[in-house]
């Protein structure tokens, strides 16, 4: 097997997860969904670490899992927000610009 | 002595705006202050004068260069004035006959609460004209213009609260911007073609030729066109000459201004000012004489029928102008007489025009001629003064109408050819005229029993003289016809005195100038006669008979108003009206059709923007994803 | 070890693994996004990260395949649990689309754009992969940690800083602010015994002792739920599930049962009313 088809996994859990993003409501699955995406971008990162033969792309993906630690964090804190002012999580609901 | 020139126009500039801003304060003196600057600017034009008497007939020209007025690029136009023998034979005019209708006003307008007014815009309409005539270039000259315009349109309708006089104001000044027009383009012509407006430059002079003798006969046709277009507006020739019958609403000071010294001269003065223009250019000459044969026949048909002593007076003028602007027409030949006459009519219409006031003055401001007669009995003074205006402007040989009206006669017939016979025998068929009409006039009003009738309140009119300050100037003026055309005729004085700026040419008249004086004189005489027969030997009926069509038609003014109103006012609003239907549809429907499509358009874009973060989120998603597939493709190329 | 991470083509076994580990990936993301309920979604993105965790331990990240496990299944996902119970396990969103036109648009592009990226990693030239035995000859981590240290010790402080950012902000978009004290135990009763209107305690959630879930409300004597047995939390989230019905159909079946056993005439379902429904 070559280790491109990892690439190739990369790119549909990508595509899966921008679909995910677009379609769902609840924006607590959205917010998974893109989880899922930049997971595919890690995996892509860490594939091409192996294929140039250095860690840069590692660190790169370390950072993204920081980031995107922090984004969660803030993310969910918005989410709770959201939910607290409107009693609903669905991103549709936060469609006007006040409550 | 230059300096002096500014000082003529200022002294009535200073008079208008003293009265006008000065307030009530001034209402007791007011007409004192007026008439005082306007004999103030007078004495400046005869020092002025006695100056150029004591030179050479070539260095008579002065120049005084105020300031510099605009100056843009090649642009330049400067406030200068130009004092000449032809300037100067207006100021004279302008000032010395224009101060006496400021004294008669005096005497008029006495019991006008509103006089102070009245003498501001008295001297404000000398002050424009003095600057239309002294102007040295014509940027300037079309500022004096436009004042003399103003300062008619406020004069006509200073009695504004008839609404009669507001509308003949409203006329006179619109008729006028017609003829302003032609002026505004004829001085837009220039500057495209000269790049030039200054009288030195543009038209020679004291040997040299000016910038005119080297273009080319179309383009000084039309600036002559132009000019000529602006003439008539002024001076009430065919066929903008509408406005001069309706302008008797005014005050009858104000009429004898108008016609004898000021605003119907403006349009002589611009033609034979022009003259280097005219000279190159014949097909406007000869429209120029036409319009001026036209409009004698004219003015002198309508004169006959009206039993308005003013209305009649002012076809009178109409015609004389008419024969003025012929001998313009005539180039060399012609413009020292019609200077000529220009300047006896000034003094014999203004004496009429006076007495014709002095009379309505005595007659409780009746202008209805069928209702005078006999009036010599009662007012010796104005009988006397405005017959010898009568033997003056009829031509009675030795006063001064007969040098100036004859000499023009034989340059009429001295143009040559067939023109010259037509426009000769319309210049005797018009003196003619002339004779009859102011007969009639002559006999209707001091001739004959009396025939005024008590008013519906039982006032009857007592005919008295009018007061010393009135008669005076008209006993000057009656001197002045009687002895300006002898003065002027002796040893050829006024044409030497005006050949270096007009030039003159005697021509070669076809008949000799012993025959034509004598058929000037038989048709004067019969003029006269059919008048006696008609009006003298006969009774006047107090109310107008029916009369022939061509009295009628006379009466209306042969209908001028009625064509204008048919051809003009109507098509005009014809035209306006499908203006507003282009606009309404074309115009319109293309702005609302624009904003209403943007707005059908906005209102579907506005569904894009549902507020949904997912729809947005869409929208980039397929952005990036036509990105890459463009970056792809790019690769593959 | 070494030798395989170096070649051209993997070893049997990583393909082995690959293909039937990457099936389950696939799975296990199509699962997230089609799930009905949060916490599914939750559980199947917690299974697709722990394979990607042991993918990036096939391709020599051994680092980050455990910190994949430690942050992301074991805190992340936790996190994402934790609201999902906060926010309400049962708030189960249909999948109904609401925006015309949304849900083919989005297929529309998410299948284009995996197309063209697909197509894009096909038409790229990677044959060759270094492998990375000789960046981890001393060790993974070391390494990692030499480069996060040296070349990316500036962006690795920025990260620290983001970090406290994110937690200080997340404390302050959650946090409210208390506008008046809390009322007491006392003071709770003593309004109670003031309004006259409940004095006992709220009666308890629950139907016998058949459900006794917190969200299922107790029945009135005629049948009916009352909302005052459940919490008021739940309430305004529409929680409540109603076995009002259930109960009483059970109710009906014991009596059937009851009558076949003591031999007795059915009672006629049509004459059988509730109250209420007698009264209208």
């Amino acid at each position: 097997m070559n280790p491109v088809n990892y690439l190739y996994l990369a790119a549909l859990l990508f595509s899966i997860g921008a679909t995910g993003v677009l379609i769902r409501r609840n924006a607590i699955v959205v917010f998974m969904c893109i989880e899922l995406m930049l997971n595919a971008c890690n995996l892509t990162l860490v594939a091409f670490s192996r294929m140039h033969g250095n860690l840069d792309g590692q660190i790169i993906a370390f950072f993204t899992m920081v980031v995107a630690a922090a984004e969660v964090v803030v993310g969910l804190a918005i989410i709770v927000s959201l939910f607290r002012s409107r009693h609903s999580a669905s991103v549709d609901d936060a469609s006007l610009m006040k409550l | 002595m230059e300096n002096l020139i500014a000082l003529l126009i200022a002294a009535p500039l200073l008079g208008a705006a003293v009265l006008l801003c000065g307030g009530r304060r001034l209402d007791a003196v007011g007409q004192w202050i007026g008439t005082l600057l306007s004999f103030a600017s007078f004495a400046f034009g005869v020092v002025l004068f006695a100056d150029l008497l004591g030179k050479d007939p070539e260095q008579r020209t002065l120049t005084q260069h105020l300031f510099s007025w605009i100056q843009v690029e090649s642009f330049q136009a400067d406030v200068a004035f130009r004092l000449d023998q032809l300037s100067m034979t207006f100021v004279l005019l302008i000032t010395g006959v224009g101060s006496l209708i400021h004294l008669y006003s005096v005497g008029y307008m006495e019991h006008d609460e509103r006089r102070r007014r009245f003498f501001g815009y008295l001297n404000l309409f000398l002050a424009a004209m003095l600057l239309l005539v002294l102007a040295d270039n014509y940027l300037l000259l079309y500022v004096g213009w436009e004042g003399v315009g103003l300062a008619s349109y406020l004069l006509i309708g200073f009695w504004q609260h008839k609404p009669s006089a507001a509308t003949a104001a409203k006329k006179a000044f619109l008729v006028n911007r017609v003829g302003d027009m032609g002026l505004s383009i004829a001085i837009m012509l220039m500057f495209l073609w000269f790049g030039t407006f200054a009288f030195g430059p543009l038209l020679g002079g004291e040997g040299e030729p000016g910038m005119v003798g080297d273009a080319s006969e179309g383009k000084l046709t039309a600036i002559g066109l132009m000019l000529l277009l602006a003439a008539c507006g002024k001076s009430a020739q065919v066929p903008l000459q509408s406005w001069l019958g309706d302008a008797m609403e005014g005050p009858t000071p104000v009429s004898a201004l108008i016609h004898a010294a000021t605003m119907v001269t403006a349009g002589v003065y611009l033609i034979v000012r022009s003259g280097a223009i005219f000279n190159a250019a014949p097909d406007a000459q000869l429209v120029v004489t036409i319009v001026g044969a036209v409009t004698l026949l004219f003015g002198a048909i309508v004169g006959c029928a009206k039993d308005d002593i003013k209305k009649a007076l002012a076809g009178s003028t109409m015609s004389q102008i008419g024969y003025m602007v012929l001998a313009a027409g005539l180039g060399p030949i012609g413009y020292v007489f019609a200077i000529m006459h220009l300047v006896t009519h000034g003094f014999f219409k203004a004496g009429l025009f006076l007495g014709a006031g002095s009379v309505m003055h005595g007659m409780n401001d009746e202008v209805d001629m069928r209702k005078y007669g006999g009036l010599r009995k009662y007012m010796p003074v104005t009988f006397v003064t405005f017959g010898l205006g009568y033997l003056a402007i009829i031509g009675f040989p030795g006063l001064s109408g007969f040098f100036s009206k004859d000499k023009i006669i034989e340059a009429a017939f001295a143009k040559g050819g067939t023109e010259g016979w037509i426009l000769g025998g319309c210049a005797l068929l018009g003196a003619a005229i002339t004779a009859f009409y102011m007969t009639r006039v002559m006999l209707m009003t001091f001739f004959g029993e009396k025939r005024w009738q008590p008013d519906e309140n039982g006032n009857e009119p007592h005919p008295h003289e009018s007061p010393k300050v009135m008669t005076i100037p008209m006993i000057v003026l009656a001197v002045g016809s009687v002895a300006a055309g002898f003065l002027f005729n002796w040893q050829s004085s006024f044409i030497h005195w005006l050949e270096p700026i007009t030039g003159h040419d005697h021509g070669h008249a076809p008949l000799s100038a012993g025959v034509i004086t004598g058929a000037t004189v038989a048709c004067m005489v019969i003029g006269v006669a059919i008048a006696y027969g008609q009006y003298g030997r006969r009774p006047v009926p107090a109310v107008a008979p029916r009369g022939s069509v061509l009295t009628r038609a006379a009466r209306r003014d042969l209908y001028q108003d009625d064509f204008n109103h048919v051809v003009l006012v109507r098509g005009g609003e014809h035209l306006t009206r499908s203006l507003v239907y282009v606009d309404h549809t074309l115009v319109d429907g293309v702005v609302n059709g624009t904003a209403a499509s943007v707005g059908g358009l906005s209102g579907r874009m506005r569904r894009l923007q549902n507020g949904f973060v997912r729809s947005y989120a869409v929208s980039m998603f397929g952005g990036v994803a036509i990105l890459i597939a463009a970056t792809l493709l790019m690769r593959a190329v | 070890m070494s030798a395989q991470l170096a070649a051209y083509s993997t070893s049997t076994g990583e393909a082995f693994q690959f293909w039937v580990l990457g099936t389950v990936a696939v799975i296990g993301a199509l699962c997230t996004v089609f799930m009905k309920k949060a916490v599914h979604s939750a559980l199947c993105l917690a299974g697709t990260m722990i394979i990607l965790a042991v993918f990036y331990l096939a391709n020599g990240a051994y680092f980050l395949g455990i910190v994949q496990i430690v942050v992301y299944t074991g805190a992340i996902m936790m996190l994402f649990l934790f609201v999902v119970m906060l926010v309400g396990v049962t708030a189960a969103d249909s999948l109904k689309e609401t925006i015309k036109g949304q849900r083919w648009l989005a297929l529309l592009c998410g299948l284009g754009f995996g197309i063209l990226l697909i197509g894009g990693i096909g038409n790229a030239s990677i044959t060759e992969f270094n492998g990375l035995a000789q960046a981890n000859a001393n060790g993974n981590v070391e390494g990692l940690a030499a480069l996060i240290f040296t070349k990316y010790v500036f962006a690795f402080e920025i990260t620290g800083a983001l970090l406290i950012t994110a937690a200080i902000g997340a404390m302050v978009l959650t946090h409210r602010e208390r506008t008046e004290r809390a009322k007491t135990q006392r003071e709770l009763s003593e309004e109670r015994i003031r309004e006259g209107k409940h004095i006992p305690p709220l009666p308890a959630p629950g139907v016998y002792a058949r459900h006794n879930a917190v969200d299922i409300a107790g029945l009135l004597p005629d049948g009916t739920p009352s909302d005052l047995t459940v919490s008021k939390t739940l309430r305004e989230r529409g929680q409540i599930r109603d076995v009002s019905t259930e109960a009483l159909n059970d109710l009906k079946a014991l009596e059937q049962r009851a009558e076949e056993r003591l031999e007795r005439t059915a009672i006629e379902p049509s004459t059988f009313k509730r109250p209420e429904e007698a009264s209208k």
